[in-house]
């Protein structure tokens, strides 16, 4: 069993099925840091209040500070804190990592930085790849396993010590210990662990296998070295933000959002800091489950749309879809456990240009934060998707355009003549449209690759739209999908620090048995299972906060004998037979690739288990302040402006946090909120449910050409 | 009809996304790791009326770039004069004659016409590499065949399916002449599949567009892709430029064989003349028209890769001088060698030539070479016979700016190597080593990137060696100063003598016995400008790390 368990707990009592009622979630992300703090004191009645402050790039630590003083709460009245970082994964992605060494099978060394024999796309033979640890701090030691962990050489503990030194003296702070076939036997990695962290000054020494033992020596050493390079910046992090709360007068143990959509305490959460570089983007697909359970709509593709990019995921039975061999870029495998989010390469700044052929492109250049979109104001000069919008009145532009900026919307329109009109011969409005167009079609094509294209039928699904431009083009992109409803939360931008405060304690056990499904022995597949809940329900027991319930999610990863690829299958309660798996597999297999293969047996790779600790459900009705809503749909009437729809229309703006839960409309409309823009297309129509969320039924599919 | 230009792109993104899903399905549901992990494989739509390709998956492997479009062109042929049973709705063909538009016997192209309307509107067709073909060596990569029969199983064009249900009969011909049959079905069902996928989605395009409309917009983006491509070739300045590249032998006849090129630009085209390459060669390193063609496609690709995949990007290049030579293979001439290392001297010879036209947008030459080892025997542990390939990658060339990349994957390729430790599970060897091959990245002011070293052990039994490899002659060639990178190697420890092939990269049916080694190690990419002018912090750090030894360093870059 891959053991990814931390040993002990030592954080002190806090919680959320049995500590205090006020509760505050927090997401850091790129730019800004979104708090959603829940209050369920009686004197406050689970109000909710949301607050936005820029992202402190230096120290995260400072901008969630800021967040909670603008949320006006005591932080010593906070109960619980709940926090999604990108600490580790800028870490990763701008390789300001700890200094790292590496003691491996002597002839391997070289395997971080071989890889796997790639180029970084599929034409132009260039690329660059930058490998987690330098060559002058990857040593080699004397031992050796073959594929069955039989002992071929001993382990040189005499080298082992050298190798300590030799990386000690070289500064390093982080160390990996990573042999080949340690999955197989891990005797030589365990023993050069002890010889090592009698010396090593700090707790940072990662063993391979420990992490993740599974072959693949690049894959697994890979996740290794990223999981020690991170480790110290994570801890220190915590610690500071810890300092910072403390001297706050928060006394209790922060939980910190997981890769795999799980918290943990942040007092446990650095022994696998790898697993918190998918922090950001598992906590936003954990609140659309959520939120999707409860509105009823438990299959759904979410969709976060941001400033440069997308970020996808597939959530079924109300059940993110986790894998474990994310790459979070070229080259960069992490094999753990973690909620299976696609990036997609668009986003609000994307920019638009026509090509030497005369076709309009869109990205995969972005103007990003700086300069950003025209209208933006800092110095942006290529039209992009935002100004598209901005030109097409589906963004209000008096609005963005108030704040100091000196763009006006003409030089908007002047950008769309010049750079896209002049050389396709379309005016600046149809030239915006374009490029919307586009743009959907894009996006709805790399959504496609990524979730639904793997076998489902997407009028199964309801589009669950979020981030600042999520809403904005859902209602397009799900008519491109065949996607016959959207559900747009009733706060799109905050959705990620939401996922904190609903998120439950999750604990994922791999155990690969890799047999023929004849070969298997029926009592293993149930001890394997059972001792999998049961050191679920221990890792839970340990943790600083008590669910209110705990629940077990079973799954196997089986294959036909002779293939490489996994499908993921669901097994029921009870006993899992021999003849369950086959046939169950056999369903799978004919859903995903309308294939069945009578002649072949099938293959079971892994026994999945998640034990999972559920909080309290929470009412999500309070996100937006009841009291606020209007009694009728005239009163969240704010104006009316023209907008863009194959032709200019007369289209009502209302204030979502006033229209009434019993409202329905029909598009075209444009939704206003705080933290969004909603577009409703023509022959949408659009509900609410008892939590605020936005139910839509969209139209009919647009017409070709038009 | 006229269309605007976005009717065009969202058409062209349909097409596009067709083919995309094209290529994962087969993928996903392939059961050969050279298909589902290697990707070796590739999709895509074409004419109804001549095969010329409409649009292709970009994550196809990149030596089909327009390969399937004269395999569908012979089929629409050989179905138009009788020698081929004309389609009906459900039938799909199978092929894999080199001769007929091919590769190499081992690529196995699938092709399904889709039908409107009760005509043909257009046909779907893909390649899968099949781990065998049957033939003299395992796997098919014969280094020293010398006629195509001996190199495996030849299908011209025939009915694998009919009226959507496979042809037991034909089945059975083919599942009883090639190795590790019962596989096979797994892999079929999944090509085929494929098509399927793509014939719904097709359909799905062409009932919301409308046929005339996508009709009249694959005409356009034809058009319009042709119009890039010279717009591209417009921007270069005049000239005739040549490059050249050498195979280091057929396998059967130890003396190199020469690709002799020119490229001329004559208005907004380029003309690419291969008169003067060397003849038609007795060994297996010949390489058919389509696959010649495609190796020249597939180079432009690599310096030019905003240009979309239709047959339009490639109207503005002309392929001549090819007549006679060893780039122009006729039956029965054995081409095993032609898609996986002739294509890459061809791109190289292209990259040498066209690196003096576009200097800041072609790198030096790559390694160029899929490092095809493999292994046959018997595992008396495991109780089975065994066959396994070793693929490896090498340098990429330097480039303006910018270092090669070490290790990257084969110029026709973009699939993984397996990891040892999967290997070794699987097959009773032990690698010794798997290490960055030091020095052997070119050097320059932009060095090549690092070639692999490694070295096996067979552990126990018998079996027998291949090695269809290329570069061990001379090196990948440097660019504007730079040198070539290091040559590739293959040595052979038998009984504790040391054994080179005697063709130093090809070599085929080497015994082995249990304790016997294999150790090669990989050219590195070329350098590009003079190395005197490298960076010396540059030069330091590569030292430092240990790429180059001082005195090598001082040798190849100057004091540092």
């Amino acid at each position: 069993m891959s053991e990814n368990e931390a040993d002990e707990a030592g954080a002190p009592a806090g919680g959320f099925g049995t500590t205090g009622p006020v509760m505050a979630g927090i997401d850091v992300g790129g730019t800004f840091t979104d708090l959603i703090l829940v209050d369920g004191r009686a004197s406050q009645g689970g109000r909710v209040t949301v607050a936005k402050t820029p992202t402190s790039i230096d120290n995260q630590a400072f901008g969630v500070i800021a967040a909670l003083e603008q949320a006006g709460v005591e932080v010593a009245d906070v109960d619980l804190i709940v926090h999604g970082t990108t600490t580790t994964t800028n870490a990763v992605l701008e390789r300001r990592l700890a200094k790292t060494g590496l003691i491996t099978t002597a002839g391997f060394r070289d395997v971080l930085e071989l890889g796997r024999r790639t180029r970084p796309q599929p034409y132009g033979m260039t690329g660059s790849f930058v490998p987690v640890i330098p060559r002058d701090l990857r040593l080699e030691v004397a031992e050796r396993m073959d594929a069955r962990g039989r002992v071929l050489t001993p382990l040189d503990e005499d080298a082992v010590r050298g190798a300590v030194r030799r990386l000690l003296d070289a500064g390093c702070e982080s160390l990996v210990i990573h042999f080949l076939h340690a999955y197989a036997n891990p005797a030589h990695e365990r023993r050069a662990a002890e010889i090592a962290r009698e010396l090593w000054p700090n707790d940072y020494v990662t063993v391979g296998s420990a992490l993740l033992s599974e072959a693949r020596e690049f894959e697994r050493g890979v996740t290794a070295a990223v999981n020690a390079s991170v480790q110290p910046i994570l801890k220190r992090y915590v610690a500071r933000l810890r300092e910072e709360l403390a001297a706050r007068g928060y006394r209790r143990d922060f939980l910190v959002m997981n890769g795999n959509g799980g918290m943990i305490s942040a007092a446990e959460v650095d022994r696998e800091a790898a697993k918190t570089v998918m922090s950001g983007p598992s906590s936003g697909v954990m609140a659309a489950a959520y939120t999707g359970r409860r509105a009823g709509f438990p299959d759904l593709v979410t969709y976060d749309m941001g400033g440069t990019s997308t970020d996808v995921a597939l959530i079924r039975n109300a059940e993110a879809a986790v894998s474990s061999e994310i790459e979070i870029e070229y080259a960069m495998p992490i094999h753990l456990p973690m909620v299976d989010v696609h990036t997609v390469g668009a986003g609000g700044g994307s920019i638009a240009r026509v090509d030497a052929a005369g076709l309009i492109r869109v990205g995969p250049e972005s103007a990003g934060a700086r300069p950003g979109p025209i209208c933006y104001g800092r110095g942006g000069t290529e039209p992009t998707i935002t100004d598209a919008n901005l030109l097409l009145g589906r963004l209000d532009p008096a609005r963005l355009l108030s704040v100091g900026s000196p763009v006006s919307i003409e030089t908007i329109r002047q950008a769309f003549a010049d750079r896209i009109g002049v050389k396709t011969g379309l005016d600046p409005l149809a030239a915006a449209e374009a490029v919307l167009k586009i743009a959907n079609l894009k996006m709805a094509g790399a959504i496609r690759m990524v979730s639904l294209a793997r076998g489902h039928d997407p009028r199964d699904f309801a589009l669950f739209a979020f981030g600042g431009a999520g809403p904005l083009h859902a209602s397009a992109l799900a008519r491109e999908l065949g996607i016959p409803r959207l559900l747009v939360p009733a706060r799109p931008g905050i959705t990620n620090a939401l996922g904190c405060v609903v998120a439950d304690l999750r604990h994922d056990f791999v155990r690969t048995l890799n047999r023929p499904v004849p070969a298997l022995d029926e009592a293993e597949i149930a001890a394997v299972l059972a001792a999998q809940q049961e050191a679920g329900l221990a890792a839970i027991a340990r943790e600083a906060a008590q669910p209110a319930r705990i629940r077990t999610v079973r799954s196997a990863d089986m294959q036909f004998v002779g293939q490489t690829h996994l499908i993921r299958v669901a097994l029921p309660d009870g006993p899992v037979t021999r003849d369950l798996l086959q046939g169950l597999f056999e369903k799978a297999y004919f859903a995903r690739f309308r294939v069945s293969l009578p002649e072949i047996r099938a293959n079971l790779v892994n026994l999945n288990t998640s034990v999972i600790g559920e909080r309290e459900a929470l009412d999500l009705s309070a996100l937006i302040d009841p009291a606020g809503r209007a009694a009728r749909l005239d009163g969240a009437l704010r104006t009316r402006r023209p907008v863009w729809f194959a032709g200019w229309r007369d289209t009502p703006v209302y204030i979502r946090e006033k229209l009434p839960l019993d409202a329905v409309i029909e598009g075209p409309a444009i939704l206003e909120q705080l933290d969004a823009t909603t577009v409703l297309e023509p022959g949408d129509v659009a509900r609410s449910d008892r939590d605020g969320n936005l139910i839509v039924e969209v139209g009919h599919i647009l017409e070709a050409g038009s | 009809m006229t269309l605007d230009a976005i009717t065009l792109s969202v058409i062209e993104a349909g097409l596009q996304q067709v083919c995309d899903e094209m290529d994962l399905a087969f993928s996903r549901a392939a059961f050969s790791p050279v298909i589902a992990e290697a990707n070796d494989r590739s999709d895509g739509i074409y004419s109804a009326v001549d095969g010329s390709l409409i649009a292709q998956g970009l994550g196809g492997l990149p030596v089909f770039v327009g390969v399937m479009q004269y395999s569908t062109a012979r089929l629409i042929e050989m179905i138009a004069d009788g020698r081929c049973l004309p389609p009906e709705e459900g039938d799909v063909y199978i092929v894999n004659d080199p001769y007929l538009g091919g590769t190499h016997l081992m690529d196995v192209r699938f092709a399904m016409p889709v039908w409107r309307g009760g005509r043909i509107w257009c046909w779907l067709s893909n390649t899968g590499h099949w781990p065998d073909i049957g033939g003299a060596v395992p796997g098919g990569f014969s280094a020293s065949a010398t006629a195509v029969e001996q190199e495996g199983l030849r299908l011209p064009p025939v009915k694998l399916f009919k009226r959507g249900r496979m042809d037991p009969e034909i089945h059975a011909i083919i599942a009883s002449n090639i190795r590790v049959a019962d596989q096979r079905i797994g892999d079929i069902r999944a090509q085929a599949a494929a098509l399927e996928v793509g014939k719904e989605r097709l359909t799905q395009l062409l009932d919301r567009y409308g046929d005339t409309i996508v009709e009249a917009a694959i005409a356009e983006l034809r058009r319009r892709a042709a119009a890039q491509m010279r717009a591209q070739i417009a921007a270069m300045p005049g000239g005739i430029w040549r490059g050249e590249a050498i195979v280091d032998s057929d396998g059967v006849v130890d003396a190199p064989l020469t690709i002799a090129l020119a490229v001329e630009k004559r208005g907004d085209g380029l003309v690419f003349d291969f008169s003067g390459s060397s003849a038609p060669c007795a060994g297996p390193m010949n390489s058919v028209l389509a696959t010649t063609l495609s190796s020249v496609y597939l180079a432009v690709r690599h310096i030019f890769p905003d240009v979309p995949l239709s047959a339009g990007a490639f109207e503005p290049l002309t392929v001549t001088g090819y007549e006679g030579t060893f780039l122009d293979a006729k039956y029965p001439r054995p081409v095993s060698g032609c898609a996986a290392e002739v294509s890459q001297r061809i791109a190289e010879a292209v990259f040498s030539a066209m690196v003096k036209a576009l200097p800041a947008r072609v790198t030096a030459a790559p390694a160029g070479t899929s490092g095809n080892f493999g292994l046959g025997g018997f595992d008396p542990e495991a109780g089975r016979n065994f066959v396994m390939y070793q693929l490896s990658g090498g340098g990429y060339g330097g480039a303006i700016g910018q270092d090669g990349l070490t290790n990257g994957c084969s110029t026709i390729g973009i699939s993984k190597s397996p990891p040892v430790e999967i290997m070794e599970q699987n097959f009773p060897v032990l690698y010794r080593r798997y290490a960055l091959r030091e020095g052997s990245g070119g050097a320059g002011t932009s060095r090549g990137g690092f070639g692999l070293s490694y070295e096996l052990e067979l552990l126990r039994g018998d079996a027998r060696a291949s090695f269809v490899m290329d570069h061990g002659r001379v090196g990948p060639q440097g660019a504007a100063g730079g040198a070539d990178g290091a040559v590739n190697r293959v040595e052979v420890w038998r009984g504790g003598q040391r054994h080179v092939p005697p063709h130093l990269s090809k070599e085929q049916d080497i015994e082995l016995a249990a304790g016997d080694r294999v150790r090669v190690d990989t050219p590195g990419g070329g350098g590009y400008g003079d190395p005197k002018k490298r960076d010396r912090a540059m030069v330091r750090e590569d030292v430092r790390l240990g790429y180059y030894s001082a005195e090598d360093a001082e040798r190849l870059f100057g004091p540092f």
